[in-house]
């Protein structure tokens, strides 16, 4: 299948009181049309900028330092950030839906507003057209009377309705490529799992791309085709989902899987959180940054710099000396 | 949102109580005869029994809590009392004032507003560019400097040294237009440098605070232009804020009126104020007082009103 964004060797970094802080540090990846992917990662490891850096809403004190967004075969890193080029591929064929639903509408906007103004300005809609869409899209995301609902504002919803009508308004211009950051983290249980169906079977009526930012493989489990681990701006390991799941090859990974109840699971496996803090992105060691909190590190992590990727199968990569066979596999 | 306005409005109702109170005190706590409010310098002449007849005609024998009905009685029926200087009513010298004070109280308020909404959005979307310093640093020095000293040196300059404006003094808009609006332009300039400065200075920080937010960050992500996002999803959100140093600079228009007419020699209720404090003429600092009250309950109440306007979530909190 064609590939649809390729991120090539993207560094990310900001420049602040504490020193430089290389928040993505030689981030490759690639999704292609249609694909579900998953970035899965601990706060704070880079996911967020990343996604941010491929939208070019990196703002200062953060720079993109160097590296390659491929998208449709296009370098978005020769347009300039709020140039025209990007503000037609924002919203237009790359849609993003952010972490807190609380926070990222506009409280001051009611809901038809906020839809409507992606459909006028890409899709060149008139008013009543772009209000008649709205409530389509409204009704489509499973917001019920939605037509009555265009004109409330975002503290008239709950926190899963406003996340429904984020959705609605990042697949309402029909991209190519949807950017859930997190979309669920802020939620319950039940209706992280109705969002995530929901984007799921939208994504695949739209035939976008979608990627899937989670901190929790588990979210990720039954709707990425292929995961991509990061740690302290890196990518750790990537693969497909089997991959991932039936033989991580990366210590991280393995402690993120510990932390995933899982149904299959017979030997009744103790759950347990990996242990120690991710480290301070602003005075990263030169050997591996996992390295203080890994359980399997030999003399050779302590004294080499950190290898870069290396594929232990076919489309399996990991960063990791030692690759201990895993837990199942 | 009804709820809310009456909530708001008897508020105000429950300020002017208290307001009025204090102004019935002024005269009755303070040391010193009450009656000399009425008599004025003529007080002298009488003696102690004229005076205590005196006293039970006008009341001022009663109990203090009856006398204060008597009076917001009268009140409520625009009687203010007479003037121990002019000896004219009270709420005539408001009325023939009023129009000069709120002439220049306006035109001041509107000018600092959409100059300062103006300059505070520049500085704030050109952040640590020349401009901005320019702005901040223009408005720091506004804040800094008081009104009538402001006021004297544009005298000394523009009147006394360049002759391009008269010195001070009031004409009626209806009797000469030109001479009006040259007589005006040093007074409405000292009094709204404050308030165009604070105003500036409250939009630029609460524009880059809203800049900051997230449902900018989605704005961004959607493709819009840097004016839509600016016009569209900051200024409304920025207003709030700025909303409420409107409200309070009209109470700082009115305090510097006192200032200002008085530098300028202009006939209005600050220069009635001033006047009828230094020839302890009561009566018309009482409704001076009174009249400041009600203008700033009224000011309340709209920039209530525009909180409403601005911000759903109080629309809504209420109904
Ligand atoms: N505006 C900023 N200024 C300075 N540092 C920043 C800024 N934004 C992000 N960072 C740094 O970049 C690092 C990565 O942040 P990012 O938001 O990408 O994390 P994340 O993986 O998305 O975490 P989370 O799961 O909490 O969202 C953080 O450690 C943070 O210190
Ligand atoms: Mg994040």
């Amino acid at each position: 299948m064609a590939i649809l964004l390729e991120v090539r060797n993207l560094r990310t970094q900001f420049l602040t009181d504490d020193g430089l802080i290389k928040a993505v540090d030689d981030v490759s990846y690639h999704i292609d049309e249609k694909e579900i992917i998953g970035v899965v990662g601990e706060s704070g490891c880079g996911k967020s900028v990343t996604q941010l850096s491929v939208m070019r809403l990196i703002t200062p004190p953060g720079k993109i330092t160097s590296g390659q967004i491929i998208f449709e075969g296009d370098d978005l890193m020769k347009y300039e950030a709020n140039g025209p080029e990007m503000r037609s591929i924002r919203g237009a064929k790359i849609a993003m839906i952010f972490q807190e639903p609380m926070t990222s509408l506009n409280p001051v906007l009611t809901i038809g507003r906020q839809l409507t103004e992606t459909l006028e300005l890409h899709l060149k809609m008139g008013k009543s057209a772009a209000n008649r869409r709205a409530a389509e899209l409204l009704d489509m995301v499973g917001i019920p009377c939605a037509d009555t609902r265009l004109g409330d504002y975002p503290h008239q919803f709950s926190g899963g309705m406003r996340q429904r009508a984020m959705i609605a308004m990042a697949l309402s211009c029909n991209p190519r490529l949807v950017i859930a950051d997190e979309p669920t983290t802020a939620l319950d249980v039940t209706t992280q799992a109705q969002l995530l169906e929901l984007m799921k079977a939208l994504v695949e009526e739209f035939h976008s791309a979608l990627v899937i930012v989670t901190h929790n493989l588990g979210v990720v489990a039954r709707y990425a085709q292929r995961i991509y681990i990061m740690y302290a701006g890196r990518i750790v390991e990537s693969g497909t989902c089997k991959d991932i799941f039936r033989s991580p090859r990366h210590p991280y990974t393995m402690g993120l899987l510990n932390c995933v109840p899982r149904i299959d699971d017979r030997e009744g496996r103790e759950l347990e959180a990996i242990k120690g803090l991710p480290p301070n992105l602003g005075r990263l060691p030169g050997q591996c940054a996992f390295l203080p909190r890994c359980e399997h590190a030999v003399d050779r992590c302590r004294v080499e710099p950190w290898p870069e990727l290396q594929a232990v199968a076919d489309g399996h990569h990991t960063r990791c000396f030692v690759n201990p066979p895993g837990m199942t596999g | 949102m009804t709820t809310y306005i009456i909530r708001r409005l008897l508020l105000g109702i429950v300020v002017l109580i208290v307001a009025s109170i204090f102004v019935f005190l002024m005269v009755h706590v303070l040391p010193g005869d009450p009656l000399w409010v009425v008599l004025g310098e003529n007080y002298i002449n009488y003696s102690q029994e004229e005076l205590d007849e005196l006293r039970h005609v006008y009341g001022l024998d009663k109990p203090l809590i009856g006398q204060y009905f008597d009076w917001l009685g009268s009140l409520l029926k625009g009687d203010l009392g007479e003037s121990i200087v002019y000896q004219v009513p009270v709420i005539d010298l408001l009325k023939r004032r009023l129009p000069v004070t709120l002439n220049l109280a306006v035109l001041a308020l509107l000018i600092s507003t959409i100059c300062g909404l103006g300059l505070g959005v520049i500085a704030a979307i050109r952040r640590g560019k020349w401009s901005d310093t320019v702005v901040s640093v223009g408005a720091n020095l506004g804040i800094t400097l008081p009104n009538f000293w402001v006021g004297i040196v544009f005298i000394y300059i523009f009147a006394y040294k360049l002759g391009w404006l008269p010195t001070y003094g009031y004409t009626s808009p209806f009797d000469d237009f030109v001479t009006h609006l040259k007589m005006l332009i040093g007074p409405v300039l000292c009094l709204s440098v404050f308030g165009m400065a604070a105003q500036t200075r409250q939009t630029r920080s609460s524009m880059l605070e809203v800049a900051h937010q997230d449902y900018i960050r989605t704005a961004w992500s959607k493709g819009l232009t840097e004016r839509v996002i600016v016009i569209r999803h900051m200024v409304k959100n920025g207003l709030i804020p700025v909303v409420t140093t409107m409200g309070m600079q009209v109470s700082f228009m009115f305090g510097g009126a006192v200032l200002v007419e008085t530098v300028f020699n202009i006939p209005g209720i600050g220069r009635m104020m001033a006047d009828g404090i230094g020839m302890r003429d009561y009566p018309v600092v009482q409704g001076g007082v009174l009249l400041m009250a009600v203008v700033i309950v009224l000011t309340n109440l709209v920039v209530d009103m525009a909180y409403a306007w601005l911000d759903p979530r109080i629309r809504y909190s209420y109904r």
